[in-house]
């Protein structure tokens, strides 16, 4: 798998156009992602590919076409500096592995790209890159798939319950 | 413990002390779809296991976004909301009202104390009201209508504290145009912004509504000023509710405090394409402008038009631009029309449109051509956000717009 590069401030925008959203399907958004700002993606993304990036990935609107479409082009995780927050929850709830990592400058666009979850690394370009571990309360949703499979296994919501961090 | 007001609203809706960093299913009071992220939304209620929304009266559905229809596909979206609303017994506002934010506002949707989320970024905006809002994506919302509660994760504050008096056409937006530049675009990402000092405590609800909108492009989780008279004043005229207090605590703590004098602040303008790059309008005065936008949840009240009418006085726009009016709701757009506003728009060569997101929305009408620029009252001006991604969107106050619109260039409001 390779990597798509991005700079800083990756907004919903760029990632999928206004003029796109009367589509819901994963597959149909994908024809139009990154359309205005990298117009090669769609053609040429590969199922498993990556998307490594600065700051404030998919900052900007509350669309969860921009997860979606980057689901139906097949990338299989974005790698940022930090995300926005709407983006972040909505690429959980909807099963788009999101990771932070503040190692992501030294990626070269094209490179290969392998993740080791476990071991909290991935590895482009010979080098190896530290992971932040996935936030414990977001782990949950993470494990069971995305929040709707996690909402199904739940008979009543845990109202007013929470944790510390 | 001291707390921070948004601290004590999640306190207060769970019957215990909760503060920031702790993650909490709560309570919803309001949950607000629309035409763009309802449909999906539904789908994922009905893909929890739903069958039925957790409060018919909890829910507040309305289209705003491609209205009225300007696609088989939209006219589509709005058919399936409607049967949705009809057979779930959801007050279905539809296209009538105007602008989600704006409406939910006038209502009363959003009070003191209150937790809203609305499926759209700008939710945020209702922390004017003294309401915890947060903007949040479908599948979140589809959690919201099945279950009325959802997992939150309790935000810090930063604290911004603004004095002093706005120099003559100068106002809410360039203040929050500022902040944003100091800020950042993700200076305030997981934060909540929250906004006093004599600036605010002067500042009537239309303004407040302004900054809470825009904090979402600092990357904030809400935006609020807490309740004071002028709060309350707002509430009374929508709905029953006894005030009380809801102040932070003194020594609550924050994670940054910032302060601001507006005394000799300058009209701002944010330059493409991104909502940070803010400078003084001095700094882009005489770019020629093609589209001028006065609109949307930002910056489409009366007291916007009405002070883009006060610069525009018996002038008329330059014939090089295209100038589109867009009340934020009908309520608005009324009053404009009875104070004459909109007749002297129309005279001076606008297009004045029905209430609704319009060009901000970048899918539906008022698009930009290739190289083309828009000077717009709206909250963001990313690439392609209005049209083809090689244009150009600056972002402004409504009387820099309409100074603007006179000349065809970007213009000092102050000078005209």
């Amino acid at each position: 798998m390779r990597v798509w590069k991005f700079g800083d401030d990756v907004d919903t925008d760029a990632i999928i156009q206004g003029k796109y959203l009367t589509f819901y399907k994963p597959e149909e958004l994908a024809k139009h992602a990154f359309e205005g700002v990298r117009p090669e993606f769609a053609k040429e993304v590969k199922w498993g590919d990556a998307i490594v990036a600065g700051r404030n990935f998919g900052c900007g609107s509350s669309r969860e076409h921009a997860p979606l479409a980057l689901l139906g082009s097949g990338v299989s995780m974005v790698i940022a500096k930090s995300f926005a927050r709407i983006f972040y929850r909505n690429a959980v709830n909807t099963g788009l592995l999101v990771l932070v990592s503040e190692e992501t400058d030294a990626v070269q666009d094209g490179a290969e790209i392998e993740v080791n979850m476990k071991g909290g690394w991935f590895e482009s370009g010979g080098r190896r890159f530290r992971i932040e571990p996935i936030p414990a309360f977001m782990k949950e949703i993470v494990s069971a798939g995305g929040l709707v499979p996690y909402a199904r296994g739940l008979k009543e919501v845990p109202l007013c319950t929470g944790s510390r961090r | 413990m001291a707390a921070t007001i948004v601290e004590k609203i999640f306190s207060r809706k769970c019957g215990r002390d909760i503060r920031a960093g702790e993650v909490v299913m709560a309570p919803v009071d309001r949950a607000m779809i629309h035409d763009i992220t309802g449909p999906l939304a539904i789908e994922k209620m009905r893909e929890m296991g739903g069958d039925r929304v957790f409060d018919p009266a909890g829910v507040i559905m309305l289209f705003d976004h491609q209205i009225p229809a300007d696609s088989i596909q939209a006219a589509e979206i709005h058919q399936r909301m409607r049967l949705f609303a009809g057979e779930q017994g959801i007050g279905n506002l539809d296209l009538r009202e105007g602008i989600c934010h704006q409406v939910m506002m006038e209502r009363g949707y959003a009070a003191p104390g209150e937790i809203v989320v609305g499926a759209d970024s700008h939710t945020c905006m209702y922390g004017a009201a003294g309401a915890f809002a947060t903007g949040i994506g479908s599948t979140d919302m589809g959690f919201v209508l099945r279950f009325g509660a959802l997992y939150f994760r309790v935000p810090e504050s930063i604290r911004c504290e603004v004095e002093g008096r706005f120099p003559r056409r100068v106002g809410p937006k360039d203040l929050i145009l500022y902040i944003t530049g100091a800020v950042g675009a993700d200076g305030a990402t997981y934060q909540a912004l929250e906004f006093s000092g004599n600036t605010f405590s002067e500042m009537e609800m239309a303004g407040r509504m302004t900054c809470c909108n825009m904090a979402i492009e600092m990357g904030a989780k809400a935006g609020i000023v807490p309740p004071d008279e002028t709060t309350w004043a707002y509430i009374r005229e929508r709905r029953t509710m006894e005030p009380f207090d809801l102040q932070s605590d003194t020594d609550a703590e924050y994670t940054e405090f910032r302060s601001f004098c507006v005394d000799e602040l300058e009209p701002q303008v944010a330059l493409p394409h991104n909502v940070d790059r803010v400078v003084s309008v001095e700094e882009t005065a005489g770019v020629r402008v093609d589209q001028v936008f006065i609109g949307s949840c930002t910056n489409g009240r009366y007291e916007d038009l009405s002070e883009a009418a006060d610069v525009l006085g018996s002038s008329e726009f330059s014939k090089r631009v295209r100038v589109i009016v867009i009340p934020a709701s009908r309520e608005e757009y009324l009053k404009a029309l009875r104070a004459g506003i909109i007749e002297r728009f129309i005279e001076a060569g606008a297009l004045v449109e029905a209430p609704c997101c319009g060009p901000c929305m970048g899918g539906a009408f008022g698009l930009l051509a290739p190289k083309e620029v828009s000077l717009s009252t709206s909250n963001r001006n990313f690439r392609g956000r209005q049209g083809s991604t090689e244009a150009s969107i600056y972002l402004c106050s409504a009387a820099t717009a309409a100074a603007s619109a006179i000349y065809g260039e970007i213009t000092d409001p102050r000078e005209v």
